[in-house]
């Protein structure tokens, strides 16, 4: 099969994701988007934040232009900038003007990674102005109707230098995700991955114990996301205590001793 | 390392050095004989941990020295060595008896020879097990080494070393079972019953309470079997080779308690049969049941989590009372308990509610009701009503850390203070525990110090307000560079130009932001000393307080604390400006507050500043010490070279976390030996008591910039 190159507007969702609401977000969603609210998602990592968006992408049946922040992600990597064609400059869209003017689901995933100066430029477009500032080119672009800005943020582990500012967070609509409980978390994995539902347990109850271990030495404990990746090795005849310990315990820390104790959780389960 | 002697009578001479033999009388002839008869190698380990050891007792090092040589033929080094650690850490924490115990007990230590090269060593394996621990559900247990394995339903207890299996690996499973048997019993309610008081019914209490113990641990391993069932096959693993066997009639009680809902009830059911019966069998993990420990620990946490939990209910309905916007004051708000079926590890977790509504609980309360659940069984009632104003006495609950000095009022005790270990060279490993650290704040003194001061430095501070501003980063756009975010049009044009005209087209043809990045932490450790006192003093507080005057233009984090101490037992570090604290005017008086204590013991104040350092995120952490002279300590011989390479231990391990020390000294010789404790370049003698402040600042922009 061959790769297919899309423009990022073009990004539509055509199959249902799984989903698997927590709560009412969903419906919070909806109604945020028919009164043209931003929306922020916090949450740990691994908890099904970007698998929502896809699915929310599905149901409103709008392309889906997903920005993973870093810390060198200027405004104009959002906004576009001049490039050199065959001696003369042209303009280029970036990412954030195109879903503006396509009608899109803008979705800048770990916002407080990116430079100061790009939160700003996300300003005007939240709140009821609803427009994108090219200030390269000296015109202001309105959004879409069916525009619709999300932008994604962990509280739990980045340092209070990375803190989302007050002006940026008051204009958004928030929702808040959290690992899903057992029993939803049990089902997610096993339906994601195939495996049988007595491991998927298992496999529930292991994150359970490395979230316990949140702040003793983990940063964090073990996400929705890793357990699927784990169960998916299982699936393909991984045996489980190996399974558990490439895709989750290396993944969460490099710390011997820690590595060892969740070595040694893991063992202990299966 | 100096060779050491070979010859009998080169060998007594050491000795009787070593273990000064002119004021002790001990016999070395004999000893350094048999010394003589070793292998090299063997004398060489053998006399280096003799003398470490000497370093700590003499009499604990000719005992050692008299055992060990019979040991060696058949014990791995790695044993005796933690059995002289264990033995000198028993000594520095219990005294000379204690200590000597444990060199006489190599009995004990020698038990099982033969499998020594595979014991477990508590040190090593702590780390590992208490994080295993904490990963299960329940209480926050802590591990901690002790005689043998047994809990107070707060902390595990391992002994030294566990050697009773035949390979490393199979200790290794063994210790984690026992981890695992003692984290069921205070999960699974083993300690639900008065045992003190049931277990005195019986003729011999002993045997009841062994009995007692056999029942609960084939109820708590059934337990465990559902729970873990990866470890429980590994511990039947370790059981058939050491085959044990249940008799018959205990095969019985087994079944009995095997079934998913057994408590400790059903056990003490069976307590008087299996009493009774002529057999006792013991597993190898079940280690030991203390049940006064127990209940003395029970006592005081049910007590205190019962206040504290209503204490916390009350803070929480005035909490969401205010949330509600208080409609109904007069009626006061009702708790009860939702039971959610199962949760995730297991423990039926009751969800807390107000008013007939979930509410979600902060952590701590959810760990009280997790913990009083686990001791009880359940929530009683009344435990969920909020505690009225005035119910208790808010000194009993209220976190308030300690007054440091009210500790020296009563007797001698550690409570409230965080414990430092100190490096003693001459054992060549660590005293635990060793250091009694208190942060003490200094009493701010308001007597217009800090106008004095920028008086009097009027126009120095203006040169260094000067300096500093330039070394202030700011952002900018950096143009005509050869890569970047955007194209640089003007460059690009000129480019055109000169590829049209013929001439080289230049690559530098973008432009960048530059981000302001002075990423820096910075803690000054302020010797605190009573040779500080005068002129010295005066100094150091003019010099700190240009420093921050400087520093609050730069923008730099940093903190600034004083260390003095008087002994181990009281080692204190006086907080002047935290990281977090602005620079106000509480700190300038602090500042001015600054007076001269006792002596200079420095590990301590080293390693406690270095993990506040630790905490704070930055790129670049420094750790300025300003000082007057050597480490030094009250009748102590932390003025020797002990001193000299704790501290230097100190500086080493914050080297490795990553922080930058260096020293500003006042002390003219310390040429002798900063270079020792900082490397050669680390450290400014600055000669003049005078001219401090016009240095600090200085020295303080070369290194950062």
């Amino acid at each position: 099969m061959e790769a297919h190159t899309l423009a990022p507007e073009e990004h539509f969702i055509r199959k249902e994701p799984y989903y698997e609401p927590v709560g009412q977000e969903i419906g919070i969603f909806e109604a945020a988007y028919r009164n043209r609210l931003p929306v922020l998602l916090k949450g740990p990592t691994g908890c099904g934040k970007t698998r929502f968006m896809e699915y929310m992408a599905w149901r409103l049946k709008r392309p889906l232009i997903t920005v993973s922040c870093h810390d060198d992600l200027t405004a104009s990597d959002l906004v576009g900038r001049f490039l050199v064609k065959g001696g003369e400059t042209v303009w280029v869209d970036g990412p954030l003007a195109r879903a503006v003017r396509a009608g899109g689901i803008c979705y800048l995933d770990e916002i407080v990674e990116a430079r100061k100066d790009t939160m700003v430029v996300i300003h005007p477009l939240a709140d009821d102005r609803r427009a994108l500032p090219m200030e390269k080119l000296g015109t202001l672009l309105e959004a879409d109707d069916d525009f619709c800005l999300a932008i994604s943020y962990n509280p739990g582990y980045q340092s209070v230098l990375k803190d989302l500012k007050q002006s940026t967070r008051q204009r958004f609509v928030a929702l808040e995700f959290s690992y899903p409980a057992a029993e939803l978390e049990r089902k997610i994995v096993s339906t994601e991955s195939g495996v049988a539902p007595d491991i998927a347990e298992k496999l529930v109850k292991f994150a359970q114990m490395t979230r316990n271990l949140k702040g003793s030495g983990l940063e964090e404990g073990a996400s929705t996301r890793l357990l699927v990746h784990a169960a998916k090795l299982i699936a393909s005849h991984i045996d489980p205590v190996m399974a558990c310990r490439s895709a989750i315990a290396q993944a969460l820390t490099d710390d011997e001793e820690m590595l060892a104790a969740v070595q040694e959780l893991s063992s202990s389960l299966f | 390392m100096t060779p050491r002697p070979h010859s009998v009578s080169a060998i007594t001479r050491y000795l009787e050095e070593l273990l000064e033999v002119e004021f002790t009388f001990l016999q070395v002839g004999e000893l350094a004989a048999s010394l003589a008869a070793l292998a090299a190698e063997d004398r060489e380990f053998l006399l280096g941990w003799t003398r470490r050891i000497a370093s700590t007792n003499i009499q604990i090092a000719y005992q050692f020295a008299l055992r060990a040589i019979k040991l060696l033929d058949h014990t791995d080094r790695r044993m005796i060595e933690a059995w002289a650690l264990h033995a000198m850490d028993t000594y520095d924490r219990a005294g000379l008896s204690a200590g000597m115990g444990i060199i006489r007990e190599e009995a004990n230590f020698a038990h099982h020879s033969h499998a020594w090269s595979a014991g477990v060593v508590f040190e090593e394996v702590s780390g590992i097990m208490l994080n295993f621990v904490h990963g299960l559900s329940g209480r926050r247990l802590k591990l901690e080494q002790g005689e043998a394995a047994y809990t107070d339903s707060e902390t595990l207890f391992l002994p030294a070393v566990i050697a009773r299996m035949q390979t490393a690996k199979d200790n290794f499973t063994l210790c984690k079972a026992m981890v695992a048997m003692m984290w069921a019993q205070t999960r699974f309610g083993s300690f639900r019953v008065q045992l003190p008081q049931l277990l005195d019914t019986y003729e011999d209490s002993e045997r009841a309470l062994k009995c007692f113990q056999a029942l609960e641990t084939l109820r708590l391993q059934a337990r465990i079997a559902e729970e873990l069932p990866g470890l429980h096959r590994e511990m039947q693993k370790i059981s058939m080779q050491l085959g044990e066997t249940l008799p018959p009639d205990w095969q019985a009680f087994a079944r009995q308690l095997e079934r998913s809902d057994a408590t400790v009830e059903d056990s003490l059911g069976l307590l008087t049969a299996a009493y009774a019966g002529m057999t006792l069998p013991s597993l190898c993990y079940q280690g030991e049941l203390h049940p006064e420990a127990v209940a003395a620990r029970m006592a005081t946490r049910i007590a205190k989590e019962k206040m504290l939990l209503r204490v916390k209910l009350a803070q929480l309905a005035q909490e969401v009372q205010k949330h509600r916007n208080a409609t109904s004051e007069d009626q006061a708000a009702k708790f009860g308990l939702a039971e959610k079926p199962e949760n995730e590890s297991g423990l039926t977790a009751p969800e807390l509610t107000l008013d007939g509504a979930l509410i979600a609980p902060p952590e701590d309360v959810r760990q009280l009701i997790t913990s009083i659940q686990l001791d009880l069984g359940e929530i009683p009632p009344e435990y969920l009503v909020a505690a009225g104003p005035g119910e208790y006495d808010p000194s009993l609950y209220e976190e308030k850390p300690a007054d440091p000095d009210a500790v020296w009022q009563g007797t001698y005790h550690e409570e409230g203070a965080t414990l430092y270990p100190e490096w003693d060279y001459g054992r060549q490993h660590y005293r635990k525990n060793w250091c009694v650290m208190r942060e003490k704040d200094v009493t701010p003194v308001h007597d217009g110090f800090r106008a004095a001061t920028l008086d009097k430095y009027s126009g120095l501070l203006k040169h260094l307000r000067k300096t500093f501003e330039a070394m202030r980063d700011e952002n900018r756009l950096l143009k005509r560079q050869s890569y970047g975010d955007n194209v640089d049009i003007d460059a690009l044009v000129e480019a055109l130009a000169d590829a049209r005209d013929g001439s080289e087209m230049s690559d530098r043809l973008f432009m960048r932001m530059h981000r302001s990045e002075r990423n820096i932490a910075v803690m000054f450790m302020v010797d605190m000393s009573g040779s500080t006192r005068g002129w010295i003093n005066d100094a150091e507080r003019e010099s700190l307080l240009l420093l921050c005057e400087t520093l609050e233009t730069l923008g730099d984090r940093y903190a600034i604390y004083g260390f003095s101490g008087t002994t181990r037992k009281r080692c204190e570090l006086f907080r002047i400006k935290r990281f977090d604290e602005p620079y106000c005017e509480e700190v300038q008086d602090r500042i001015s507050g600054i007076r001269p204590q006792e002596y200079t013991r420095m590990g301590f104040a080293i390693r406690h500043l270095t993990s506040l350092l630790k905490g704070v995120e930055a790129r670049t952490r420094l750790l300025i010490t300003l000082s007057d002279g050597k480490p030094d300590d009250y009748n102590d011989n932390y003025r020797t070279r002990y001193g000299i390479e704790d501290t230097r231990k100190a500086l080493q391990e914050a080297q490795r976390s990553g922080i930058h020390p260096f020293c500003i000294t006042l002390d003219e010789k310390a040429r002798d030996y900063l270079p020792h404790l900082y490397g050669a370049v680390n450290y400014t003698v600055v000669d003049e008591v005078g001219k401090l402040p016009f240095k600090v600042a200085d020295i303080y922009r070369r290194l950062t910039s």
